[in-house]
């Protein structure tokens, strides 16, 4: 079984949001990347338990430029067995999932794996543009999956409870929650990552269809109005009248 | 030109759905509604009220495979001359406007949360601790609205529905079962949310978070510690790595309020906090703040809800 899982950086969970460049520029001042923690955590510790279980390959797919190398290698750390980065800024979901798609179209993979968001710009849509460019059914928010010969059950999540879907592979899935525990890469993984095969493509000619024009940050809130433990009348009083919620 | 607006109708009709109609309307053009649902004509002709001015329903799709709903939703664009096409940011919009984005080679805006300013439209980033404007390039648009963000406006009046085509051959996709708890109010539709974290101990204590759901006609949620540990179900967690809610009313008791549980609470408009702890950084994100012990605050918040409820 062979599995191309995508991979993005975002920023640690506690980095501070801020802009420069007139609002018009992520800061990037002190921010560590981390693997996205959907891709990391759910699709690719996911693929690598496939492949225990059934045999294959894993590789990674990053679109990026060569800041991004550490990103990857800490993929191949946990597991993967080789990475591929399109050398390409990701400028929108658009740009990004053809330049995956181009790739996957020649590779005949079984699965394709992305998370459910980045955590920084939450788009939801790289999984389903690669799908629909590769002309593949496409299961999005799966939080279990399950490899049966050329048949795949997976579990997704839908309003107010689950689905169980069935479908034959190829495949392109975008995981969530419940796929699977987090692995923390050991020294040796650590050390075999440097070794491992980082193939470097140049991008094909697309054209991204959106852009990020500036950015703002939320009002601060104003103080928040303490209320006397013993008295939540008046709680729901302030939360009728004043806040006007209940 | 006119805007076309997807809606999952399969459970009759959802506020979301009102409020993507209502979105579209304020768009300006002429708008018409596609849904591959099986909600009855009656139901469907009540979104004229909210600006429809024409509902096209294909009964022949049986599940929500993106594949399928993207054929259904460009058959339609292309009969009605569609520009702009409209959906609610919901799990079937998370799985079908992307591929729509791709086919219809469409500018995809998604989880927009105010009408367009100029010619960008506001969004959500870094898990609701910023905002982005964001420009389609592109000749035709696609705006996925996140849920709660503007009110429905109804006065129209109903308009017609007529049976579709939407060609959208076989699926390759089985639905084998589908599974909801029953009478639970879905998480990310709800109004009202009480929450609770560690600081209740353990899951033999979730009846006083249940009782005051119920009084409230609240949903519940948790912090992700709970739904790791397993004292509540996972679909409860929210946050940046869960679910990501816009209630009218969060109700935190017991969550210490870290920056990856902030994410995706953030958006409510009014947050109360409970909490033993003064130096809990979720107070800096609440509204009203309780310095005490849920165990004592959650009962009587409670009946204080009830005795509100019976006088008003
Ligand atoms: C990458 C990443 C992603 C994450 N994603 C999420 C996410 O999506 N959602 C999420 O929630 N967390 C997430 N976390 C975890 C997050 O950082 C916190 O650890 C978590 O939110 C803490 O949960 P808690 O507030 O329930 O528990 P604690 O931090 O243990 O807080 C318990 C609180 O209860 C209070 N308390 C104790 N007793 C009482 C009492 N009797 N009455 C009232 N208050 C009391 C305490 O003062 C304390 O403030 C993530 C972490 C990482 C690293
Ligand atoms: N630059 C990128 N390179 C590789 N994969 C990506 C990239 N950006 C996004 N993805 C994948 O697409 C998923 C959804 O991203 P998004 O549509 O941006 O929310 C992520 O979880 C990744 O798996």
């Amino acid at each position: 079984m062979k599995i191309l899982v995508c991979i993005s950086k975002s920023p640690d969970t506690t980095s501070k949001i801020a802009f420069t460049d007139g609002n018009t520029k992520f800061d990037e001042n002190g921010v560590q990347y981390i693997v996205n923690p959907y891709d990391e955590w759910y699709a690719l510790v996911r693929a690598l338990e496939l492949k225990e279980a059934n045999g294959g390959t894993v590789t990674t797919i990053t679109v990026g430029t060569a800041a991004d190398d550490s990103v990857i290698r800490k993929a191949l750390a946990i597991g993967a067995d080789d990475a591929v980065r399109i050398d390409a800024e990701p400028t929108d979901a658009y740009f990004t999932a053809m330049q995956i798609a181009e790739h996957a179209k020649a590779g005949g993979y079984d699965l394709v794996l992305a998370g459910k968001e980045t955590i920084n710009y939450n788009g939801s849509q790289v999984g389903g543009m690669i799908a629909e460019a590769m002309d593949l059914p496409f299961i999005s928010l799966a939080s279990k999956m399950d490899v049966n010969g050329s048949t795949v059950t997976l579990e997704t999540e839908i309003l107010g409870g689950v689905q169980i879907l069935e479908a034959d592979m190829p495949l392109v899935i975008s995981c969530a929650k419940g796929m699977a525990e987090q692995r923390i890469p050991n020294m040796r993984g650590i050390m075999a990552a440097r070794t491992k095969p980082l193939n470097v493509v140049a991008p094909a000619a697309i054209e991204a269809l959106t852009s990020y024009e500036s950015y703002t940050l939320p009002e601060a809130k104003s103080a928040c109005k303490m209320i006397d433990p013993e008295n939540m009348d008046e709680l729901v009083a302030l939360l009728h009248n004043e806040a006007k919620v209940i | 030109m006119a805007t076309l607006v997807y809606i999952n109708s399969r459970n009759g009709l959802a506020k979301n759905s009102l409020e993507a109609v209502t979105y579209a309307k304020k768009l300006g053009s002429d708008v018409m509604v596609v849904t591959a649902g099986n909600a009855d004509e009656a139901m469907l002709a009540t979104l004229g009220e909210y600006g429809a001015s024409k509902v096209m329903v294909d009964r022949s799709v049986a599940t929500d495979d993106s594949q399928q709903l993207t054929r259904l939703i460009t058959t339609a664009a292309e009969a009605v001359g569609a520009d702009t096409i409209i959906f609610s940011h919901d799990f079937v919009a998370k799985a079908v406007a992307p591929r729509l984005s791709v086919r219809l080679k469409a500018g995809l805006i998604s989880g927009a949360i105010d009408l367009p300013s100029g010619d960008s439209v506001k969004v959500n980033v870094f898990s609701g601790k910023a905002f982005g404007n964001v420009k389609i390039s592109a000749g035709k648009k696609i705006i996925s609205l996140l849920p709660n963000s503007i009110q429905p406006e109804g006065g129209g009046s109903a308009c017609s529905v007529e049976d579709f085509n939407g060609n959208v051959g076989d699926s390759r996709i089985k639905l084998l079962e589908t599974k909801k708890p029953e009478g639970e109010i879905p998480l990310p539709e709800a109004e009202l949310v009480v929450s609770a974290g560690r600081g209740l101990k353990g899951p033999e204590n979730w009846g006083m978070v249940e009782d005051l759901a119920t009084v409230l006609g609240a949903a519940t949620a948790c912090s992700r510690p709970v739904a790791d540990i397993g004292w509540r179900p996972h679909h409860e967690h929210v946050g940046q790595t869960g679910v990501a809610i816009r209630p009218n009313l969060y109700i935190a008791a017991g969550i210490s309020g870290a920056i990856q549980h902030l994410a995706g609470v953030n958006g409510s408009k009014v947050i109360v906090v409970i909490n033993t702890d003064g130096e809990a950084p979720f107070f800096k994100a609440a509204d009203y703040g309780i310095l005490g012990d849920a165990f004592e605050v959650l009962p009587r918040l409670t009946e204080a809800v009830k005795k509100f409820k019976a006088s008003n």
